[in-house]
């Protein structure tokens, strides 16, 4: 009897159609969880470095983690992973929504895709019935509407869908996998799947899926929903509005944006406009957001609700999240937010990320204003901002005309271009677009999450350290009162001690050491996320969440049956966490690529930053070029992987 | 005839709160899971969430009575501009459709209120209150209850009258 697992993957070969249920080894578990960390084992296992995101050896995996459609609250992740078109790495963006819940209910852990198939087609998944169909009547058709119609046609009302749009089709870079009120947005994922020509995945499931020690669990989920309703009632105080409860950001539901569009920059990444949020356009906005917002809802079994469903004006409905609300109406300057829900309706359908996609869009408009785009690349293109962006999207998405090289993404398109479009490529990390921000004075803390992890989109892993010190003394003392999620204790000083000017703020405090350790330790919070499923706006990326490293491992344990405590958990996590370093080390990814945008900060300081990332790769065991050195791969029972990268020339024996 | 009083278990859904989670189905089906919370499986949950995502339907409806046969005609139900699909606020568990049966054996799934726990655990997992509970005490008639099958026979003997029924009953069981 497997607990909290399946024990099965599906493995189907898209060339010959082949659809296969194999048993997985049950070691894996006690190695890498599930969910994110088994993933990687899986891509480190059988897709070699050459290989290349539109390779038909590319495997594109759809996994579930591993407390997915147990009782616990919001562990409803999918997470998807493939070698990304734009950065060449292994990339993991993650959905939540319904569908790793019905996967697992219909008895798999992971689906596992090799190969291309040779005309457009949808799994569905009924059980043991597991059917290669053919899709070339929803070729075009919009993500949104393909999943309903999926749904029709196989007359399921209870089928969970994950799907593609024109964007994936059409193979753009920035194409996003969409279901129900979640999408897995960053690095592509979209385009590989179009790739493989698979425009959607239908899933039913009506199995058990078993707890180890039930007992136990319940126990622990009492506690946790205790805590829920304690963070309910107690919010965060002397934070913005949407960082002050649990949840994902709650932008659905709070209108007051002042912070978002008075501190994020507008256009591609550029403008900051201070004094934006007047009365009048607090007024408009609230105005338009609640006609918009027709319900709250939640993903599977979660108690908040951080979606919604959309009804604007006579644009079809869609459901939404996060800040797809902001991103495209501050990329085009637009001050009218009723423009946002009308073009997150296409992009939704389309299926597009929607943080990277208006900074290309934006990035476009930049360079025709700067001449190096001109009237030939616009030819029939509306001059007004807001018609502006959605021929240009339309462009992109279907890659006509200058689309064509838009759709690559800011870094590969600046390069196409040439004639000077480089330097307008200012905000990605590793050939990906990031969060329009700029600051003043490097921050520590952000400069390594930026630089270092290998999610590459700092949204995700940023999460339970404050954004910026706390000026008195008071609030400080308030904000480390009651925080029993720390690792240790000594964290609450660093707190206490950190200041908004002088020697004890950033960018020198937190210091290298200090910055190591709590960045270290949101990333291992990730990462035990990321293996479970669990939703991070519950966990990793929530101040104070119901989720952390004193109840995960009790709460694993009564599931799964495994023993584990605090410290096998952290082990656990790092292995899964060092094996996808290797794994992008052998990629390619080396200490020059671990930088941040040029100008996300005003002031930057080159000494620090190379003592900082030197400070944070000694502090995780790796060399100084950013590749786990032998010793600490055997530590984490990872010998095999020191094997190959020596033997690829990666890792060099003796010295590291 | 002597009254009693009644108790009157009454679970109140306000389906505009509802914010489509499902976890009433999760912990319904743990519960009912033998031993206790081994499992689940929303599938055999005896409360379903009836859901319509771009319609803006999410509707817990709670299993009720097993039927043998599906009604003669179908209801379609519109109200504030959305429009229900067939069979949608019904709680059978009927030949019709594969809701509230068992998914292994189809065997009828019935909501027996959880009964023996304090409140019904759908409710009490419903953290954000569209579910609820209240409880209730009626004076009833103490009328001798009927069994099924006189339910079955008075209903027939009501419409076509004792004599028909019983002859009819005669040539049936000739006929073996
Ligand atoms: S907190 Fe929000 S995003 Fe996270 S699982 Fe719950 S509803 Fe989904
Ligand atoms: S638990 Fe409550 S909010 Fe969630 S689906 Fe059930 S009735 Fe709706
Ligand atoms: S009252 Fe009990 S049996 Fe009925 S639906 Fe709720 S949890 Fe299930």
């Amino acid at each position: 009897m497997r607990y909290a697992e399946t024990g099965y993957n599906l493995e189907i070969d898209l060339a010959t159609g082949n659809i296969e249920r194999v048993e997985t080894d049950p070691k894996l578990m006690a190695l890498h969880l599930g969910g994110l960390g088994t993933s990687v084992k899986l891509h480190w296992d059988r897709v070699p470095p050459e290989v290349k995101a539109f390779d038909p050896e590319n495997l594109l995996v759809f996994s579930t983690g591993l407390l997915n459609a147990t009782p616990a609250f919001s562990a409803n992740r999918s997470v998807v992973t493939f070698i990304s078109p734009q950065s060449d790495t292994l990339a993991y963006p993650m959905m939540g929504g319904f569908f790793a819940a019905e996967l697992k209910y219909a008895g798999y852990d992971k689906v596992v895709f090799r190969n291309k198939s040779p005309g457009w087609i949808y799994l569905y998944i009924n059980n043991d019935k597991v059917e290669i169909r053919d899709a070339s009547h929803l070729q075009g058709k919009g993500a949104v509407e393909t999943q309903e119609l999926i749904r029709k046609e196989l007359n399921q009302s209870k089928l969970q869908i994950a799907a593609i749009g024109l964007a994936g089709e059409n193979r753009v870079f920035t194409a996003s996998i969409e279901q129900s009120r979640s999408s897995a947005s960053r690095l592509g994922g979209g385009a590989v799947m179009g790739d493989k020509k698979i425009k959607a995945i239908a899933v039913r499931g009506t199995k058990d899926v078993y707890l180890a020690r039930p007992e136990d669990f319940m126990e622990q989920l009492k506690g946790v929903t205790e805590y829920i309703q304690h963070r309910w009632a107690n919010p965060i105080q002397d934070v913005m509005t949407i960082l002050s409860g649990i949840g994902s950001p709650q932008e659905m539901k709070h209108t007051d944006e002042k912070w978002h569009t008075e501190n994020f920059v507008w256009g591609n990444a550029r403008t900051r406009r201070r004094d934006f949020w007047t009365d009048e356009i607090d007024e408009s906005w609230s105005k338009s957001q609640h006609a918009a917002v027709k319900r709250l809802i939640s993903c599977f079994n979660c108690p908040t609700h951080c979606g919604a469903l959309i009804s604007h004006k006579n644009t079809p409905r869609y459901m939404a999240k996060c800040f797809g609300k902001l991103t495209y109406a501050m990329a085009a300057y637009v001050d009218d937010l009723d423009f946002s829900w009308k073009i997150l309706q296409r992009a939704t359908e389309y299926g597009v990320d929607s943080f990277s996609t208006p900074q290309i869009l934006a990035f476009a408009v930049e360079l025709y204003e700067a001449g190096i785009l001109t009237d030939k690349d616009f030819a029939g293109c509306p001059s007004d901002k807001e018609g502006r962006f959605l021929w240009l999207l339309d462009r992109v998405v279907r890659r006509e005309g200058i689309g064509d090289i838009l759709a690559d993404g800011v870094y590969f398109a600046a390069r196409k271009i040439g004639n000077g479009a480089e330097a307008f490529d200012h905000n990605t990390i590793k050939k990906h677009e990031q969060l329009p921000v700029k600051l003043g004075t490097l921050d520590p803390l952000y400069f390594l999450m930026y630089s270092t992890n290998e999610k590459i989109s700092i949204t995700q892993m940023e999460g339970q350290w404050p954004q910026s010190a706390f000026p008195t003394m008071e609030q400080r003392e308030n904000f480390v009162r009651d925080w029993p999620q720390l690792p240790d204790d000594k964290f609450k000083k660093y707190v206490l001690d950190w200041d908004i000017r002088g020697e004890k703020a950033i960018p020198y405090y937190p210091t290298p050491d200090i910055a190591s350790e709590i960045v270290d330790w949101m990333e291992t919070m990730h990462n035990i996320d990321d293996a479970c499923g669990m939703c991070c706006g519950m966990s990793s990326f929530c101040f104070k969440p119901p989720y952390h490293i004193h109840n995960y491992p009790k709460i694993i344990s009564a599931a799964t049956g495994m023993d584990l405590d605090e410290e096998g958990l952290k082990k656990i996590a790092n292995r899964s966490r060092n094996l996808h370093r290797a794994y992008n080390n052998r990629k390619g990814i080396r200490r020059v690529d671990e930088k941040p945008p040029a100008d996300h900060w005003k002031k930057r300081f080159p000494e620090l930053e190379e003592e900082l990332l030197s400070t944070y790769y000694a502090f995780k065991g790796w060399n100084h070029d950013g590749i786990p050195t032998r010793e600490k791969l055997e530590e984490l029972d990872l010998g095999y992987v020191a094997d190959d990268l020596e033997k690829r020339g990666i890792l060099h024996n003796g010295h590291n | 005839m002597a009254t009693i009083k009644k108790k009157i278990k009454v679970i109140k859904v306000d389906a505009d709160k509802c914010n489509g989670c499902r976890t009433c189905e999760v912990m319904c089906s743990a519960f009912h899971a033998v031993p206790k919370y081994s499992s689940n499986n929303p599938a055999r949950s005896r409360i379903q969430i009836i859901t319509d995502r771009l319609e803006d339907i999410w509707l817990p409806v709670f299993a009720g009575e097993y039927t043998a046969s599906e009604c003669s005609g179908r209801n379609r139900y519109v109200m504030n501009g959305k429009e229900y699909a067939e069979c949608n606020s019904c709680r059978a568990s009927c030949p019709a459709r594969d809701l509230f049966k068992e998914p292994d054996s189809g065997l009828p799934l019935k909501c027996d209120m959880c009964d023996g726990e304090e409140e019904p655990i759908c409710v009490k997992w419903c953290l954000v209150g569209a579910i609820t509970y209240e409880e209730r005490e009626e004076e009833r008639q103490d009328e001798p209850r009927l069994g099924e099958m006189e339910i079955g026979l008075q209903a027939l003997a009501d419409r076509h009258g004792m004599k028909k029924v019983l002859e009819t009953v005669a040539r049936m069981s000739k006929k073996g």
